[in-house]
């Protein structure tokens, strides 16, 4: 790891006015440590937001949803009653990510804003597409946990199992900048290599996530997470999924449906939910669904196995929610 | 305020990271210093503004106390020493294992106020307040060991004994959580600890045989 200056942020202004250029802010600091001891990422100075107060809030509102401060770790969600009980999904993504010791010091916010998983980006000696190189080493290289989806030109999948559940839930962020603060859904904020292969998001160089709002969910509207590893223990999933379903009586008249793992970003269905909504939801409707969500995968040399877990996990997800 | 007073205003931080004597050695050297030297330049406004601004450590050497296992322990290490690092290599306290040093194999488990974290993706600078419990201080006395590791004694729950330190640190955490746990809330609590000997069975059956002697020692929040 190369050494760096150390500094504690009071508050989310005197964060803001100090991170930029080589100041980078930390606040759960397990991606951030992981890439500086893998040489990929070389901060001059690490600006802690740790402990600045008032970010870790979990609160419920009738009228504007849930609430979260972006330094409420993923244990809190996990253990979180309130957000078991009304936003399922996300605190099932929470509670399968990573292991018990990184989920007690993970962030929320962190979670959302962390590096992909691929390992030629992670690895120093390849200097691959996202690093400023040029060439995707995972198009003819060892990609079976790569991208199904939107894989031409970079192959990552996006990392956060959050986001997977968030996007489903319809999910906004709060960001806080030099200029003060914007809303952006969360479904956008996320940026395609297509767009601008160096970045995962569109947050500024002198932003922080200062919060993140769910609406309030209709009565009945049920959400659920599954996620697929290769071992029961903790592991990246190769295949997750959110589903979030609004029912009236029998039919469902709004599906969310999400895939993690499967894209450079988390990827809403929109044939998915279109085979759902307005139909009532079995086991008919929920095969129809799940088939089109996997409908135009682009699989690449290694990881055509995807494909039946996506759908399989879809299927599983819509019956568990219906 | 005196300098001297606002020296002090800015280093209070309820968990914050940098000791007193760190923080007069880091700003001392920087945004102090640089008020100080540029004195002629910087009216006496900016040169208050900047010892208010929170002091800038390192990359050097910082002192830092840490709260271990009861006791304040002062050591000096650079703001990218990890906490493994500082207790092995600047306490001496070799029982927390380091071995692949991403969190990825959760050997180097410690507890930071009770709560089970990997030290070697916690920078020590970044401990503060927060009162740091390793192997060496689960026992409750020189006497006697925690219920948890005489379990593992008795159920023969290591190998190699590597990762074993950090398995007993999640299991006696789990139950100060738990009195009562099931297998599946011992599964789930060492879910993110690797052993490659595959000694898990006996793990689980020692833990689970700690819980019903009811297996209390310290709650690491001291």
């Amino acid at each position: 790891m190369n050494s760096f200056e150390w500094t504690e942020a009071k508050t989310v202004e005197d964060a803001v006015a100090r991170m930029g250029g080589s100041s980078v802010v930390k606040a759960g600091g397990l991606d951030l440590l992981d890439r500086m001891k893998e040489g990929i990422s070389t901060p001059a100075r690490l600006v802690n937001i740790r402990n600045v107060a008032g970010l870790d809030a979990i609160r419920e509102d009738a009228k504007t949803g849930l609430h979260l401060g972006p330094l409420v770790t993923l244990a809190q969600l996990d253990a979180s009653s309130l957000v078991r009980r009304r936003y399922t999904a996300l605190a099932d993504a929470a509670g399968h990510a990573a292991t018990p010791q990184i989920r007690n010091v993970a962030t929320v916010g962190g979670n959302l804003l962390q590096r992909p998983r691929c390992w030629y980006f992670r690895s120093e000696d390849f200097h691959c597409l996202k690093k400023g190189g040029d060439t995707c080493f995972a198009l003819e290289g060892e990609n079976q946990y790569h991208a199904i989806f939107g894989n031409r030109v970079c192959a990552i999948v996006h990392p956060s199992a959050t986001a997977t559940a968030l996007v489903a839930l319809g999910a906004r962020l709060e960001l806080t900048g030099p200029g003060g603060k914007r809303e952006v859904a969360l479904e956008d904020f996320f940026v395609t290599p297509e767009k601008d292969v160096r970045r995962e998001n569109s947050i500024g160089e002198k932003e922080l996530i200062t919060a993140v709002r769910v609406p309030p969910l209709s009565q009945g509207t049920r959400s659920v997470y599954l996620k697929q590893g290769e071992k029961e223990s903790f592991d990246w999933p190769v295949a997750d999924v959110a589903v979030v379903l609004e029912r009236s009586g029998v039919r469902c008249t709004r599906a969310s449906i999400v895939l993690g793992a499967a894209a450079p970003v988390p990827l809403r269905v929109r044939a998915a939910e279109e085979a759902l909504e307005g139909r009532a939801v079995n086991e008919e409707t929920a095969r129809v669904a799940a088939s089109a969500a996997v409908r135009g995968a682009t699989p690449l040399s290694r990881n055509g196995y995807k494909v039946p877990i996506f759908e399989t996990l879809v299927r599983r997800a819509i019956m568990a929610a219906a | 305020m005196s300098k001297e007073d606002e020296r002090m205003s800015v280093e209070e931080s309820p968990k914050g990271g940098v000791s007193r004597r760190g923080f007069l050695k880091g700003a001392g050297l920087t945004a102090a210093g640089a008020a100080i030297m540029e004195g002629g330049l910087l009216g006496v406004r900016e040169a208050t503004a900047a010892l208010r601004e929170p002091p800038v450590v390192g990359p050097g050497s910082v002192s830092v106390t840490l709260k271990v296992n009861g006791a304040s322990r002062r050591v000096d290490v650079e703001p990218r020493t990890t906490l493994a690092e500082a207790l092995r290599f600047e306490l001496g306290l070799t029982g927390t294992k380091v071995v692949c040093d991403r969190g990825s194999c959760s050997a180097c488990t410690v507890w930071l106020d009770g709560t089970p974290v990997c030290s070697c993706m916690t920078l020590a600078v970044d401990v503060g307040s927060r009162a740091v419990t390793t192997i060496e201080g689960l026992a409750p006395d020189d006497e006697r060991l925690h219920p948890v590791q005489e379990a593992f004694i008795e159920y023969d729950a290591m190998q190699c004994g590597f990762c074993t330190p950090g398995m007993i640190m999640s299991c006696a955490a789990l139950l100060n959580r738990k009195a009562n746990p099931t297998l599946e809330d011992v599964k789930t609590a060492t879910s993110g600890n690797l052993c490659r000997c595959g000694t898990y069975p006996k793990v689980f059956e020692a833990t689970l045989a700690a819980a019903k002697t009811g297996g209390h020692g310290r709650k690491g929040g001291d």
